[in-house]
């Protein structure tokens, strides 16, 4: 099953912390998004809100067009999939996943049938009669998850589920989680602070910072076309220059006054946009490209980050002609 | 230097265990005193005091009072250990140590406490007082052991079964108490053997019916006897027995 998810205005206190500054955001039926945002910014904290494990000051959290005010967890068609997986230690996986079909009065054939299904759903199958404590921590993460999708919830919540894994497995279970949602298209919003692990599993992208949403987007809106200077910097390396009226160190570059932003890899040999002589600092070898910092000698105090070609060698000290092939001008309000 | 050592450690263990001995050995004295020298080996005592019906209905009133009120102990324990575990209340650390301080004071004056409100309410004494009386002791330990053994864990588990639909009811029945179980096991083993040799509550508590260690103390009074000292192992066996389960639930959990 699914739901549409509508926030409206949320505002969240702890004592005299404001945790959610009238938060607003809709999510459409069947969407995989992601919170997005450094620890403290709001993000779990509004996760709680819609799995009812808190009640926001002000604001409606709608689900499927129902207002949850005063709606138990238990009441809610959320389930959550939470960091530390919280099995049931004393219960076999076939237990664990059919915790929630018991509660709502389900037969045993018929609950062991379902969490059969579930557990072949998340790649187990035949561990049914297993224990938590037998299984590795990717493993765990994925009863959970079965755990989780067992009861149909209209909106799965899931609560940096990756964050206890290293990785190589954490690349591995973004690309099944995002495999698992399109097969069950229920509602995911998933809370990381891993923008690749964001841009790998989301449909579109919410990027919070101090209680408010920096940007919304598909990961390539997010990432290429950013709307606040701090989304550009949370999504990845990005080079800052400031401009006024059209002047910056560089010389003339773009017209307007505010923050021109260029991506590492934009900057190359060739480009639209000249940035002129600049001075090789350091170089080191990434595998998939060459990351350096230059210095440009119009501008000897700016340090630019940049991602040549992969075939490129170059020493420091060598000077090159750079350009960037993609630039973004955030004016200044 | 290290004989030295094997020399305390022997002598530190007999002296905690040679009273035990003594008294066991000399429950099997075919004799009328159990005093040196050892004359022989019978069970005579034994086959006495099991077709002894006061000594054997004290015993079997031992063990009601022992298990009901160490049950009654533990669950009240549980219950208010996941609540004050759970729940931020305004002075749940008054709250916490108001439940320990039983234990603080000693069984007397519990015992005279409890005499002069039952004599106040006009409540007789039987065995079901002697019960309420081991709950007051037995409750701080219960509550001590299940409070400690509540961590971050249970509560993640406990929040995991809510949001799968589960009530207060259904998270305490399936979870909190399950993942509690060795701990809880524990408690009321211990709770067992506390209540089961148990005299001074028991004593100022009841009147017609008694528990096995009051019905000892009137067997005392006339003289010692072989007998007193196989009513002694069998108290003694019990309160052992217990002990070893509760290590066995405590310590051999598995992982």
């Amino acid at each position: 099953m699914t739901a549409s998810l509508s926030i409206q205005s949320v505002t969240q206190r702890y004592g005299t912390a404001l945790a959610l500054d009238a938060v607003s955001l809709d999510i459409a039926a069947g969407e995989f998004v992601v919170l997005l945002g450094p620890s403290g910014c709001g993000k779990t904290t509004l996760l709680n809100l819609i799995g009812g494990f808190a009640e926001p000051v002000s604001g409606r959290i709608l689900i499927g067009g129902k207002d949850m005010a005063g709606v138990a967890p238990a009441q809610r068609p959320t389930t959550t999939v939470f960091q530390d997986y919280a099995l049931f230690p004393h219960m076999t996986l076939a237990d664990n996943v059919g915790f929630g079909l018991r509660m709502r009065g389900v037969a045993r054939p018929e609950r062991r049938a379902k969490a059969e299904e579930m557990l072949a759903l998340v790649g187990l199958p035949g561990k049914a009669l297993r224990r938590p404590h037998e299984l590795s921590g990717g493993q765990r993460q994925r009863v959970a998850l079965a755990r989780a999708l067992a009861v149909a919830p209209d909106v799965l919540l899931l609560d940096e589920p990756l964050g206890a894994l290293d990785l190589k497995l954490r690349r591995a279970m973004q690309d099944e989680l995002k495999e698992i949602q399109r097969r069950v298209g229920t509602t995911f919003v998933h809370v990381t602070h891993d923008q690749e692990e964001a841009m790998a599993v989301a449909d579109r992208i919410v990027v919070m910072n101090a209680g408010k949403i920096a940007d919304v987007g598909p990961p390539r809106e997010v990432y290429l076309s950013p709307k606040s200077l701090f989304s550009a910097a949370f999504m990845g390396e990005i080079n800052q220059i400031a401009v006024r009226d059209g002047q910056s160190a560089l010389g003339a570059l773009v017209p307007g006054t505010g923050t021109l932003l260029i991506r590492p890899e934009a900057i190359g040999l060739n480009g639209a946009l000249p940035l002129g002589l600049c001075r090789v600092e350091d170089v080191a070898f990434f595998g998939t490209h060459v990351r350096a910092h230059v210095t440009p000698l119009k501008a000897p105090g700016t340090r630019l980050t940049v991602h040549l070609a992969q075939t490129l060698s170059v020493e420091p000290g060598a000077v090159l002609d750079l350009a960037a092939t993609d630039h973004l001008m955030l004016e200044e309000e | 230097m290290r004989l030295l050592s094997w020399a305390y450690l022997a002598a530190a263990y007999a002296f905690v265990f040679l009273p035990v001995v003594v008294l066991v050995v000399f429950s099997f004295q075919d004799g009328r005193l159990p005093v040196p020298p050892f004359q022989g080996f019978s069970l005579q005592w034994y086959d006495k005091i099991l077709g002894n019906g006061a000594l054997m209905t004290a015993l079997w009133h031992s063990a009601l009072v022992a298990f009901v009120s160490s049950a009654l102990a533990l669950v009240m324990g549980f219950l208010a250990a996941h609540a004050l575990a759970r729940v931020r209340l305004p002075g749940s650390v008054l709250l916490r140590g108001l439940l320990i301080a039983p234990m603080t004071v000693s069984y007397l004056i519990i015992a005279l406490g409890l005499l002069t409100t039952f004599n106040q309410a006009g409540i007789s004494l039987s065995l079901w007082t002697a019960g309420i009386g081991h709950v007051v002791i037995n409750l701080p330990l219960c509550f001590a052991i299940a409070y400690a053994a509540m961590g971050d864990h249970q509560k993640n588990a406990e929040r995991a079964a809510r949001d799968l639909g589960a009530t207060e009811a259904q998270v305490l029945w399936h979870v909190s108490a399950p993942m509690l179980a060795p701990a809880l096991a524990a408690a009321f083993f211990l709770s067992v053997t506390f209540s089961w040799d148990e005299f001074i509550i028991a004593f100022l508590l009841t009147r017609f019916d008694v528990t096995l260690p009051v019905e000892i103390w009137s067997m005392l009074r006339s003289g010692l006897s072989p007998a007193t000292n196989a009513v002694g192992s069998l108290v003694f066996l019990v309160s052992v027995s217990a002990v070893v389960l509760m290590e066995i639930f405590l310590f051999r959990r598995p992982k």
